[in-house]
């Protein structure tokens, strides 16, 4: 690779996009346009078709009707390949990379033409130039599993350029990032589109983001396309309504009082566990959640997070510490839990809180199929009474189903929540114990589901919930507290929280 | 006489002429066997390639009367069997642990039966180096002969540590190993790697057999493996999947190995049996001390099954 490499935006452009899969219209007659060095974000829900049609963009699928025009001239994608010979690149949500790589390794193997015996002396030599006319400084020489989640997702988007793209997908870039270096990256690249050098298409379900960033917005709703408009003419209330169309949503509850003197339920004392990797420990020195508040736990994916979940769900042995609730000595078995009345919404539901293969009225029943109404235990079960409660409580929790005997592995991710939701919010509830609740699901969803998180904390609960979605803890807490290398290292109540001092304690600055 | 002069010193000769003589399967075989997981599959058939090798390269050399035809063929055996192994394995719900111990038994069984005519003629053997010419004791000129093949192996495992950074296959194999998806997004075929990988593998575990049976023991019997293919696997976590790793590790069972041998040698009468076992009980402690209930293992391929 002798010659330098120059990226120069180019314009894309979508004509009368169809993509049917079987009997399901996915995209419907889409037409965007994406000028040259333009900043744009495509917005919608899970399963709008943001994704069906950058894929057919990218050549992933082959669209039943329509054209593509990239540079104004019409071309035929019919592979990844044709669309990266025509400088389209895309940036998944989840890293592409292979960690075990470094990232000049990654670099150099991703190219088109890789020569049998690598020159590393050369290619240093042309990557060190290369990353001279970068916006971002990025260690090239260590393990990409040992960067952090935004050196990452900057390799991914440098990886992009050195591969001489011009019109750049972004899918979802800033989930795993924190607020700052989200802000960062996004900043970088919108300074390389003013600069001329690419054109973005990106998607996304932040607001802020596309308010604070993006030129236009193209709005997608049950694969049709609801429009294109300038970012500056539009409020955060209009893209919604965009977005969604006239569906009800679910309003939060109004915030009840909390009482400061109310009893602590859940407290954790030097709790120490090991984590994924076993070569480091996850201590939690000192945390109480009083009844009627949530406390929200933030930070930064494989930060403890999943792993302090998983020692108060009992997924996880501990190497010492206490959990109490109610002063009392707490093992995560199911006794206790059913005597103190603990609940878990653990985030993968289907993973962690269902047996996928069996039925959605088993799944919801799991709870009580053992025990009669007065809570002592029978001898035999009754698949009639499984069968009447979870039918109460799909109704109740609009669970869509088929039917009570699918498997719950059958529904899709919001109903499967809606599932456990029901089975765990039934009945007296003490302590709710809550992991990325809302991950991935639609609008709908996501409303719903935090206003029954409210309605629990309303009447009594007491809730710990760790999410790495800031929006969703600023909403949702009394208090926050930032989960930063296995340790709690900052609390904030969330009337004088801000979002950049914990964004910061996020990235472990402090 | 030459023998009380050295006296006990005959151990730790015994097990470096050992080490090198014993170690040369393990070399082939772990080798392949680092070539095949690092394209994210194990294939614990390596042990049934290594016998049908033997099997194969003693029956060519009695029929040609040469050894590098037995060589040859005992190469395209393996080759024949770690391409059947990637073949299958790309179905999908195939499990590449559960292919490999078949492929284990089968070429084993294969071997024994195509096999049977072949225990009683002898075969030319493999050519050595003298490299003890300079002493005059003969254990250190036995221990010192050293065999074409373990050279070529120390070779190859520093051409494949050099190749695994320095050359496009060696990064495509690593970059399919860590991650298919990764893979699948460069336009690579992870299946077509793998099966080129563990065909790869199967012909080094083949040539592994070959000097089994036309070097070291030098015979061919139905128990001419011990196990050899196996404990590679074990060698290759040990290891980390590092080819000079995997050479090293290979010369400290081939020194476990001889353990037994060099005591029997120097007069050890009384439970030397129990030093045969070491490189086994090697193979048991070095698994429990690598492994640990809690976490992964460090530096594992990310697309291999076992340590998933």
């Amino acid at each position: 690779m002798s010659q330098t490499i120059r990226n120069k935006a180019v314009g894309v452009e979508t004509i009368g996009m169809t993509m049917r899969f079987g009997a399901f219209m996915a995209l419907d007659d889409v037409s965007i346009k994406v000028p040259a060095g333009s900043f744009h974000a495509l917005l919608g829900e899970n399963g709008a078709g943001k994704s069906t049609l950058v894929k057919c963009m990218m050549g992933f699928y082959h669209p039943t009707s329509g054209d593509i025009l990239v540079a104004g001239r019409e071309v035929d994608i019919a592979s990844p390949r044709d669309a990266s010979a025509l400088g389209l690149g895309m940036v998944y949500q989840h890293f592409t990379l292979v960690p075990s790589l470094t990232g000049a390794e990654n670099l150099v193997i991703s190219r088109e033409k890789v020569p049998d015996i690598i020159d590393w002396r050369k290619e240093r030599a042309e990557l060190a130039a290369f990353m001279q006319r970068m916006p971002f400084k990025l260690p090239l020489d260590v393990k990409v599993a040992e960067l952090a989640a935004g050196e990452k997702q900057k390799l991914e988007i440098i990886k992009q350029l050195y591969l001489g793209r011009s019109f750049l997908v972004l899918d979802e870039p800033t989930s795993v990032l924190t607020p700052g270096e989200a802000q960062e990256v996004l900043g970088l690249v919108r300074d390389m589109t003013r600069a001329g050098d690419i054109t973005v298409l990106m998607i996304s379900h932040k607001f802020h983001e596309v308010t604070a960033f993006a030129d236009d917005i193209t709005v997608l709703r049950k694969g049709k396309l609801t429009g294109t408009r300038k970012v500056s003419d539009l409020s955060q209330k209009q893209m919604a309504a965009m977005m969604i169309g006239d569906q009800p949503i679910a309003a939060l509850d109004s915030r009840a009082e909390p009482k400061p003197d109310a009893e602590i339920v859940l407290k954790v004392k030097s709790l120490k566990a090991p984590d994924r990797t076993g070569l480091k420990s996850i201590r939690i020195e000192d945390l109480g959640v009083r009844s009627g508040e949530i406390v929200g736990i933030a930070g930064i994916s494989g930060n403890g997070q999943k792993e302090f979940m998983e020692v108060l769900a009992g997924q996880r042995a501990r190497h010492g510490g206490e959990v109490l609730i109610k002063g009392a000595p707490y093992a995560s078995t199911r006794g206790e839990a059913r005597a103190l009345n603990v609940r878990l919404i653990p985030e993968e539901p289907l993973k962690n809180a269902c047996a996928p293969k069996m039925t959605v009225a088993e799944n919801i029943a799991f709870r009580t199929f053992d025990i009669d109404g007065n809570g002592k235990p029978v001898s035999w079960i009754s698949a009639g009474a499984i069968k009447a409660f979870s039918a109460r409580l799909v109704e109740q929790f609009k669970v869509k189903t088929a039917s009570l005997s699918s498997p719950i592995s059958s529904l899709s991710g919001g109903n499967v929540q809606r599932a456990v939701l029901a089975r765990e919010l039934t009945g007296e509830v003490d302590l709710l114990i809550v992991s990325n609740p809302c991950f991935g699901l639609d609008f709908s969803a996501v409303a719903e589901i935090r206003a029954r998180i409210m309605r629990a904390r309303n009447t009594g609960a007491a809730v710990l919930l760790i999410s790495e979605d800031l929006d969703e803890l600023l909403e949702l807490s009394d208090r926050i507290f930032v989960m930063s290398d296995g340790a709690l290292v900052y609390e904030t109540p969330v009337a004088q929280a801000i979002v950049q001092t914990i964004g910061e304690h996020m990235a472990g600055h402090h | 006489m030459v023998a009380t002069e050295i006296g006990l010193w005959g151990v730790p000769l015994a097990i470096v002429g050992g080490a090198i003589r014993v170690s040369t399967p393990f070399i082939f075989v772990s080798l392949g066997e680092a070539i095949t997981e690092r394209s994210g599959r194990i294939n614990l058939g390596l042990e049934g390639m290594l016998v049908f090798g033997a099997m194969t390269a003693y029956a060519v050399a009695v029929m040609t009367a040469s050894p590098w035809p037995g060589l040859l063929a005992a190469a395209a055996a393996g080759l024949c069997f770690g391409l059947f192994h990637g073949w299958i394995c790309k179905f999908p719900g195939v499990n590449d642990i559960a292919i490999g111990i078949a492929l284990m038994l089968f070429g084993s069984g294969l071997a024994f039966f195509f096999g049977k005519p072949y225990i009683q003629p002898s075969a030319p053997d493999l050519p050595a180096i003298p490299f003890g010419g300079w002493s005059d004791i003969p254990q250190v000129q036995a221990a010192l002969n050293v065999n074409v093949l373990f050279l070529i192996g120390a070779a190859l495992a520093v051409f494949l540590w050099w190749a695994f950074r320095n050359t496009r296959v060696g990064l495509i194999l690593r970059v399919v190993g860590d991650s298919s998806d990764a893979a699948r997004a460069m336009g690579l075929n992870p299946d077509t790697v793998r099966l080129v990988a563990t065909g790869v593998g199967g012909a080094l575990a083949g040539i592994g057999g070959a000097y089994l049976s036309l070097y070291y023991p030098g015979s061919w019997t139905e128990r001419i493996s011990s196990g050899q293919g196996l404990m590679a696997v074990a060698l290759v976590i040990f290891a980390r999947w590092n080819p000079l790793g995997c050479f090293a590790a290979a010369l400290l069972f081939g020194g476990a190995g001889a353990l037994g041998p060099a005591l029997q040698s120097v007069g050890v009468t009384q439970g030397y049996y129990l030093f045969y076992a070491a490189p086994y009980i090697l193979t048991l402690v070095i698994m429990i001390a690598t492994s640990s209930p809690s976490r992964s293992l460090a530096g594992a391929p990310g697309e291999l099954s076992i340590t998933k």
